[in-house]
């Protein structure tokens, strides 16, 4: 057998058919965690069309009109909107590889988050001794699963925020963990334009009906 | 007294001695059974100090290709179980006639019916996708593994969490008597008060999170991982259809498993979202399933149809007929196949314009399926056949699978199926298509890529047996049923009192008994193959004079797939090297990077299973220890930021030289 180096073309058409540098592939993460949101905005889409199935079915119990305090809720709702601004702001810092500065941001974004977790478990807990609770009718079914499905997510978006905060802070603005920046930072801002739609579909729409 | 029963709950939930199933002997012996087989497996691994072995080269591996492997053989493993439930139902079905009762009462008989549907559908035919998947998608693209090698660990070990928790279903208290797809509101607490259902929800639901993250694995290597050159239009067939399964698994397990999780909170807290009562709405759960359920076929059968286009054009020494139209007609089938859903329960009585739509979509995705059908046929026609065993289950797959469509069509008329719907007829339909699809490829596959894993081919004598067992056997068990269809007998019925059909059943039981020699004579040509396996060796890496990038490396290959990343110039990029002559580099060797064995996956998934378990028996403490570990562990994870290492060049080089040298003294290439 001849010594062929890898790049030595061979036979007719001279093709080359082994790539002699390494292969570096595009690192798929953040297009795999795209597909991840999309993945998990169908759950979503389920629970959006249950509400929409179910929203009406009160059983005889209480209407959204009786249950939802809207005031409140925009003052929530702008927490939401708050913390997603004050990630971007982390993410702009992250850009000027600022690390004291980026982790001020990300803590400020949390507290955000906290405020709004804290009001949601709030509103819970006042509807369920109200005798609003998820077991009274499918609609209370619906709203309770949606909404706390949001809830769920941005608590575990929370804790990730943290341990992040943690792994900055010892390991640095690294390639890595940037990366796992982006990742929130989209896992962040895609919770947000799901409460604009919970927003808009649960609770305004719930109260026009 | 009454102290210490309160004590039990909370240490135990539901659970008591009562659980073990004593009373009943099947079962109780068959526990016996399968817990002293465990113990004698076990034990014979620790006599033989194989332990360390199994953990660091198999349980903690990242590399796909062992992955595969085990995916592969946990199908395997589930097939004996899923199928023993089917001889059950077999020959139950043939007994019970008149005064004679069979052998299992109507409560256990629902729970084997269930258990085979969810078994072979979850636990065998997702492995077995998965599994060649994951061994052939990275090599066929030219890649050293997957994108997200850890998480590729991690989904088969959520998959084995899953198969265990249903298996320990079968000797702690019971499985699910609601049928595999679970329809609300029988599988709703008021009707299922059991732990069946729930054993159900927590198996699906732990493996479906391992399948979700395959799903997402996949179709990132695929988009981005592929070698120089291999433009859409250029990657092999069987590439293709995993693409598009895997983009279905990912539009598709999120619904299941949000469906899931609204059924457990009907059961947990008391909602109302399928029950009868306060507003819930049990056709909603049928709708949502099928969302999901209708895809899933499709999730199933696509990488088979790429199974059998390698298979066929190999097999034909030539190139794919077709290939673009075979392209876009997977294309079509997959936007299609979630168009269709509503063909499962047009007796749900949406009315004839809605009927029609869903009765119309589902018409037409025959004739995609049909020009894969003629793609197929033409690639044979004028080409010189091998009739190899991947070959045999091919053409039988050709055959079988175009009767089992067009009873699918028959069933898409939507008044025919007012008549036929939840019959027989149905049951043989869709075992046509699975078994004659599915099965037929699963088995193709294997024969096909066997000797690529392990360096040696299976033998075709008992290969052969297999093969007409499993074809025989599949025609005998279910013409009866088609014909009992037809004839308007219904499905899951544990007794008849007709006597005039037991002659049907007995012929059904006689076709499974011959299935059960094909799966003996499966079993018996992997042993054979292991002892001739010197006489069986494959030294060129190529036995079948394959066609794409997997047939270039060694067999086994090596960790690393290829020393330097092959480029491609055409379709059949291997036939397009072998034809103009190009030569394995033998110099110039770099160091490989390549990703770092982690026990994470197997701890995350053991911890899941237990948080599963806890669940299922209401033990709240073991759930939320379990889950809260979970997390702990997720995170500990994180932290471990060293996950890569070098394979240096000289190792390469040595490995290189080692496979140059057997292949020049075969002479080949």
């Amino acid at each position: 057998m001849s010594e062929t180096t890898a790049s030595g073309a061979v036979g007719p058409g001279a093709s080359i058919f082994y790539a002699t540098e390494e292969p570096h592939p595009d690192n798929g993460t953040l297009l795999g965690f795209w597909i991840y949101l999309m993945s998990d905005c169908l759950i979503f889409a389920v629970l959006f069309a249950c509400y929409a199935v179910y929203g009406g079915s009160y059983a005889g119990g209480p209407t959204p009109g009786e249950v939802f305090d809207l005031h409140g809720l925009a003052l929530n709702t702008a927490m939401l909107l708050f913390s997603s601004i004050t990630y971007g702001f982390a993410m702009l810092e992250m850009a000027q590889r600022r690390r004291t500065r980026t982790l001020a941001w990300l803590a400020v974004a949390g507290l955000f988050a906290v405020a709004f977790v804290g009001f949601e478990v709030n509103e819970f807990a006042h509807m369920i001794a109200e005798g609003a609770g998820p077991w009274r009718s499918a609609f209370l079914s619906s709203f309770f699963a949606l909404v706390a499905t949001h809830g769920l997510h941005v608590t575990s978006g929370i804790i990730w925020l943290a341990t992040l905060m943690i792994q900055v802070g010892r390991y640095g603005l690294t390639a890595e963990n940037e990366r796992r920046l982006s990742c929130l930072s989209m896992f962040w801002h895609f919770l947000d334009l799901v409460w604009v739609g919970v927003f808009s579909f649960v609770y305004l729409v719930g109260v026009l009906r | 007294m009454e102290h210490g029963s309160a004590l039990m709950h909370v240490l135990l939930g539901k659970l008591t001695l009562d659980a073990i199933p004593y009373d009943v002997p099947l079962i109780f012996w068959t526990g016996v059974v399968v817990a002293v087989l465990t113990v004698a497996v076990l034990g014979t691994i620790t006599a033989a100090g194989w332990w360390g072995y199994l953990w660091r080269e198999w349980f903690t591996s990242v590399d796909h290709k062992k992955i595969g492997i085990m995916y592969l053989v946990l199908a395997v493993i589930m097939l004996l179980r899923g199928f023993s439930d089917a001889i059950l139902m077999r020959l139950q079905q043939a007994m019970a006639f008149g005064g004679n009762m069979g052998f299992l009462p109507p409560e256990h008989y629902n729970q084997i019916f269930t258990a085979h549907g969810t078994i072979m559908i979850f636990f065998v035919a997702m492995p077995l996708v998965v599994g060649l998947m994951n061994y052939v998608v990275p090599m066929q693209i030219g890649g050293r593994d997957v994108a997200f090698p850890f998480l590729n660990n991690f989904s088969f070990w959520m998959t084995a969490s899953g198969a265990m928790l249903i298996m320990v279903s079968l000797f702690i208290g019971s499985f699910s008597r609601a049928g595999w797809l679970a329809m609300a509101p029988l599988s709703e607490a008021a009707y299922s008060p059991g732990v069946g259902v729930d054993y159900y929800i927590w198996g699906l639901q732990i493996a479906g999170v391992g399948t979700l993250l395959s799903g997402i694995n996949f179709v990132v290597t695929i988009v981005k991982m592929r070698a120089p050159g291999m433009s859409m239009m250029k990657m092999p067939v069987f590439t293709w259809t995993a693409l598009c399964t895997n983009i279905l698994i990912v539009a598709a397990f999120p619904i299941l498993t949000a469906t899931l999780g609204l059924l457990s909170l009907d059961r947990y807290l008391g909602m109302h979202f399928f029950t009868n009562s306060a507003g819930g709405e049990a056709m909603m759960y049928t709708n949502l399933i099928w969302i999901w359920g209708h895809p899933e076929v499709y999730i199933l059968i696509l990488p088979m149809f790429g199974v059998f286009s390698e298979v066929i054009s190999t097999f034909s020494g030539k190139r794919l007929f077709g290939y673009s139209s075979m392209v876009y007609a997977t294309a079509a089938i997959t936007l299609l196949s979630y168009l269709v859903w509503l063909h499962h329960f047009f007796t749900m009585g949406s009315g004839a314009d809605v009927n029609s739509f869903f009765a119309i979509t589902t018409m037409i995705i025959s004739i995609p399926t049909g020009v894969k059908i003629f793609n197929w046929l033409f690639t044979m026609y004028r080409g010189r056949i091998r009739f190899e065993v991947p070959m045999l289950w091919s053409l039988a797959f050709l055959f079988t699978f175009v009767i089992g469509g067009m009873t699918g069509v028959m069933l898409s008329v939507a008044p025919a199926d007012f008549v036929l719907h939840n019959s027989l007829f149905l049951v043989a339909h869709f075992h046509n298509v699975i078994i004659g699809g599915v099965v037929f490829g699963a088995f193709a596959g294997m024969n096909f890529w066997f000797p690529k894993a392990f360096g040696f081919r299976l033998d075709p004598f008992w290969g052969k047996v297999s093969f007409w067992c499993w074809l025989v056997g599949y025609w005998v068990a279910f013409t009866p049923l088609y014909v009992m269809g037809l004839m308007g007998v219904t499905r899951r019925l544990s007794h008849f009192t007709d006597p005039s059909l037991q002659i049907w059943f007995e012929i059904a039981g006689v076709g499974a008994a011959i299935i059960l020699v094909g799966i003996a004579a499966f079993l018996v040509q992997i042993a054979v193959s292991i002892r001739n396996r010197h006489a069986l060796a494959d030294t060129t890496g190529d036995p079948w004079d394959g066609r794409t990038l997997e047939w270039s490396t060694s067999s086994p290959p090596p960790h690393y797939n290829f020393a330097f990343t092959p480029v491609v110039h055409d379709r059949d990029a291997w036939t397009d090297m072998k034809r103009r002559g190009a030569e394995r580099p033998t110099a110039g060797f770099s160091p490989i990077h390549m990703p770092k064995n982690t026990g994470a996956g197997f701890v995350l998934a053991f911890l899941s299973f237990v948080c599963g378990f806890g669940l299922v028996w209401h033990i709240w403490w073991m759930a939320g220890a379990s889950f809260l570990a979970l997390i702990a562990v997720a995170i500990g994870h994180s932290f471990n930021y060293h996950r890569d290492y070098h394979i240096p060049a000289d190792e390469v080089r040595d490995v290189e030289q080692t496979f140059a040298r057997r292949v020049a003294e075969q002479g080949a290439v």
